[in-house]
């Protein structure tokens, strides 16, 4: 039995790792990747002894003295570790990809942290296409940058950070289509106080804005619609501006719409999830702690609700105090103090959030997707069988997962369930919070037959 | 589609397979049908089901449900082509015969008394025991695992998708031009001069008769009209891999290939109330004892697992009823909604369109769990 | 799709099979990349609509990056960091028994 579970190792699974065993909780941190860092730090360590870390940027390396610090703070650190099944009691199934093992914490951390909001566009599954983070993951741990002829479709503040990031290191990116919703100057004055509190972050993304315009071999603004277009391959690109269509050829199409919580595991635990209007998306439900309306389950960092590295780093820390207090492991006072001093560097590190929801909110055609659009791209199911759906009686992503598949492949509803849930509400006429989400069953990674029949004859906790 | 509230012939409560199933049967024999429906996370044990269209070893005890039984498999051929022809949708159905694996003497012993005992009671089934080498012939290419000694066969059995039956269900009341109120609990049903007054959460409706179809959320309305509901609920796991080439022709306990290539994985039994969540422990022994059947699925991926709620009556078997004291509503409770699809639309729908049950189906009146228990 | 940068540092390349062919590959690659890399007209065809697929996300949340490594079938292989002499076999539909 352990005090804390800590499920993810990225900057929130790392800080609260450390805060924990501060106040001498006795802590294992089970981690999908094989190196700490998450995706923000992904192969960082790495990165580093390749010497390539540089053109990512100060905030990539700062990853470096956190992973240190985390390594050496007493934590029982388990990489290459997916959790397939948590349970209400504590139990927590992990496998290394040949045999799970089972964990028992008193309490449990969720720090999964975010995924890509799902772009459907025509020819989003062909070949060729990929998400700008996917491009990104491949950049820190190989170094490689975009080759001839790729372009970037999309806005917020990852996908201009990435683009800087690649011309700093001199690589190549033919085109950036500029998806942000034009009103940029009516959205500072609606969230001016965002904007001045959050000053010093907004200024670092006008730097990566600048540095990309720069180096872009062609930048477009208030684009409206982009497509891919190819057979078995990206061949070409079109997109919709000023009224008319522009096409270009291209060998890759990277897209990026922002980031959402990865709320698979709390989902499966039954945990209580609302509307994020500002961010629209679904986020668990927490006190100020992350304490979810499960006794043993909290959560931290981007899959709690999107707010960037640092934030994760401080609501890491929260959870751990909450999770101590819990278990009566730290005094009140101690416990005051430090959760204010956490507290307070959260709204630092939140300031400029308002604004950035705001600025970079999603259209209205990713959320309804036109008729022939892939919604569900494990199951081949388009927005218009999904209107369908809607039509013979579905009021809700499971009754419709029921009708069509859509939400049944591989991915378990993670490319999908936002459209499926967006798609709906357009389409009844009801409210986002109202369709809900789909129902997540484990394991929530694949698991063999095998391993999970080995458990039949163990089941021992670690 | 907004209609004024008007004179429906029929209510039906109850928008899953078994209430769609008596709809689409009385819609066809002109019935003007109002469908109530829960909504999107209703129990609905007709998004949890395993998909056996099965006779052999129903109703064990009670001739009339293996009769029953046998009457809805002989009607399921024409039933799915029906709802082919109406909607476009295929139910995959299948009619390729089904076994049970017998692991080790001792279970096949047992099995083939309990053929033989069936047969007994009514000869319906046409199951025959077969020894392995019988299995191997029925299914070539197949490994069994080494404690598979045999499996009793029914050329009747087969399966079907049972999420796409309740798809082309609703598909066909949509054009036969069924009122499917959706996201509308049945809050209150009285008899007022001799008529039925349902109150909704999305208003009130008048019909000339109700039929309550609605599985676990039928007590509390059988209660008001004087009708027996003597259900609980059990809890069924199930697991579902990923795609496979198709390799197991047949469908077998607690093991069967799905159209799509996946492979489904049952069965358990488990009473926890209406707790929906999927296990380990329970995972984990359906994998093994398939493992046991067929050893080759072990490096198959797991994707997903399901559970949801058997209707179970004390014997296991269907209960049908009309209200004594309020005639014109009936009760219709079973936990094999998918099997008895074909006579609810057929035999069922005639009984409830002509007025009365009639002699065969009143044998599943609950009156028959007093006899037992003075008995 | 993706290049050694034309300054800084360079990642040492190593040898992995994909198919049967060799590609060369630099470390710290995804299996998946490695595929990708390979072949550029899709590493799999959908079991459920046939279209040619390619990764997406690189971060284990899409599944289309779906391939046999080193004789184990369905794998994630954003998730599985290269070896040398690892053997990358992209999947021909829908997955089969072994000796059903």
């Amino acid at each position: 039995m352990h005090d804390l579970v800590i499920i993810g190792a990225g900057p929130a699974g790392m800080a609260a790792a450390m805060e924990a065993r501060s106040l001498g909780l006795d802590v294992v941190v089970l981690d999908e990747q094989a190196q700490p860092g998450g995706q923000i730090y992904r192969a960082v360590e790495t990165a580093q002894q390749r010497g390539g870390t540089l053109e990512l940027g100060q905030d990539y390396r700062a990853g470096l003295e956190l992973i240190a610090a985390f390594r050496a703070c007493g934590a029982r650190y388990l990489p290459g570790h997916q959790v397939w099944q948590v349970e209400r009691d504590g139990a927590v199934y992990a496998s290394d990809g040949r045999q799970t093992r089972m964990f028992q914490g008193r309490r449990i951390l969720i720090c999964v942290g975010a995924v890509e909001r799902p772009v459907p566009i025509p020819g989003w599954t062909l070949p060729g296409v990929m998400s700008v983070g996917a491009a990104q993951i491949i950049q820190k741990t190989t170094g490689y940058q975009p080759g001839e002829g790729i372009w970037i479709g999309g806005s917020g503040p990852l996908a201009f950070y990435y683009a800087a990031t690649v011309i700093s290191a001199g690589g190549r990116i033919a085109g950036f289509l500029d998806t942000t919703p034009s009103g940029t100057l009516s959205v500072a004055r609606a969230k001016w106080r965002s904007l001045a509190s959050g000053w010093r972050d907004a200024l670092k993304g006008l730097g990566y804005i600048a540095r990309m315009r720069r180096g872009v071999d062609r930048y477009v603004k208030g684009v409206e619609r982009i497509e891919a277009l190819g057979q078995d391959r990206i061949e070409a690109i079109r997109w919709h501006v000023g009224g008319r269509w522009h096409e270009s050829p291209a060998r890759g199409l990277l897209l990026h719409e922002g980031v959402i919580p990865h709320t698979h595991m709390t989902v499966s635990l039954g945990c209580a999830h609302h509307w994020d209007e500002q961010q629209q998306c679904f986020r668990p439900t927490t006190d100020a702690c992350g304490q979810t309306d499960q006794d043993t389950i909290l959560v931290a960092g981007d899959c709690a609700g999107i707010a960037g590295a640092q934030a994760a780093q401080c609501r890491g820390r929260l959870a751990a105090q909450g999770a101590a207090r819990a278990l009566g492991r730290i005094e009140q006072a101690e416990f005051d103090k430090r959760f204010a001093t956490t507290r307070a560097a959260l709204q630092g590190h939140e300031a400029l959030r308002p604004f950035l929801d705001a600025m970079y909110r999603p259209s209205a055609h990713l959320q309804a997707p036109d008729d022939d659009v892939l919604v569900c791209r494990c199951e081949g199911i388009s927005a218009r069988m999904i209107r369908d759906a809607v039509e013979i009686g579905a009021r809700g992503p499971n009754q419709a997962k029921a009708y069509t598949r859509c939400g049944m492949g591989p991915c378990q509803g993670r490319m999908c369930g936002l459209t499926v849930t967006t798609t709906i509400a357009q389409a009844a006429g009801i409210s986002p919070q109202t369709v809900g989400g789909f129902r997540i069953r484990p394991p929530l990674k694949p698991l063999s037959l095998g391993e999970l029949a080995s458990l039949a004859r163990t089941g021992q906790a670690e | 589609m907004i209609r004024p509230a008007d004179q429906f012939d029929v209510a039906v409560v109850g928008g899953g397979i078994v209430g769609s199933s008596i709809a689409l049967g009385l819609m066809e024999r002109g019935q003007r049908v109002l469908l109530l429906d829960e909504g999107d996370l209703a129990h609905r044990a007709a998004r949890a089901n395993f998909g056996l269209v099965w006779l052999q070893s129903k109703g064990d005890g009670m001739p009339a449900y293996m009769r029953w039984t046998r009457r809805s498999t002989d009607l399921w051929p024409a039933f799915a082509d029906q709802l082919r022809q109406m909607t476009g949708v295929d139910v995959e159905y299948r009619r390729k015969g089904g076994v049970y694996y017998c692991l080790g003497e001792a279970d096949f012993d047992a099995r083939r008394r309990k053929v033989a005992s069936m047969r007994a009671q009514a000869d319906v089934f046409d199951t025959e025991m077969l020894d392995r080498t019988g299995l191997e012939r029925l299914m070539p290419g197949v490994r069994f695992g080494r404690e598979v000694v045999g499996a009793s066969y029914c050329h009747r059995d087969g399966d079907c998708n049972p999420l796409r039956l309740l798809q082309a269900l609703h598909t066909v009341l949509l054009r036969l031009g069924v009122d499917h109120r959706i996201g509308a609990p049945v809050e209150r049903v009285e008899a007022v001069a001799g008529a039925f007054r349902i109150q909704s959460q999305s208003g009130f409706f008048e019909s000339g008769k109700v039929v309550i179809a609605a599985g676990h959320g039928s007590p509390a309305l059988a209660e008001q009209l004087g009708l027996p509901s003597p259900i609980r609920s059990e809890r069924g796991q199930i697991l579902v891999t990923e795609r496979v080439r198709p390799f197991l022709p047949l469908p077998g306990s607690g093991i069967r290939q799905t159209a799509d290539g996946t492979i489904l994985i049952g069965s358990s039994s488990e009473n926890v109330g209406f707790d929906d969540r999927t296990t380990v422990a329970v995972g984990a022994g359906m994998a093994a004892r398939a493992l046991r059947v067929l050893p080759s699925l072990a490096g198959l991926r797991l994707n997903r697992t399901w559970s949801g709620f058997r209707v179970l009556t004390p014997d296991k078997h269907p209960v049908y009823a009309e209200s004594s004291r309020y005639p014109g509503a009936f009760i219709a409770l079973c936990h094999s909604g998918v099997t008895l699809a074909a006579a609810h639309a057929g035999d069922f729908a005639e009984a409830v369109a002509r007025g009365s049950l009639g002699a065969f189906l009143d044998q599943f009146h609950a009156e028959r769990f007093d006899v037992r228990s003075a008995a | 799709m993706f290049v050694q940068p034309p300054k800084g540092v360079r990642s040492r390349l190593i040898a992995v099979t994909v198919d049967g062919e060799e590609v060369l590959i630099p470390e710290g690659s995804s299996a998946a990349l490695a595929a990708m890399q390979a072949s550029p007209t899709g590493t799999r065809r959908s079991p459920a609509t046939g279209q040619a697929r390619a990764p997406y996300c690189m971060m284990g949340a899409c599944f289309e990056c779906l391939l046999e490594i080193d004789g184990v079938p369905s794998l994630q292989g954003c998730l599985i960091v290269v070896r040398p002499g690892m053997t990358i076999c992209r999947p021909q539909g829908a997955r089969e028994i072994p000796d059903a």
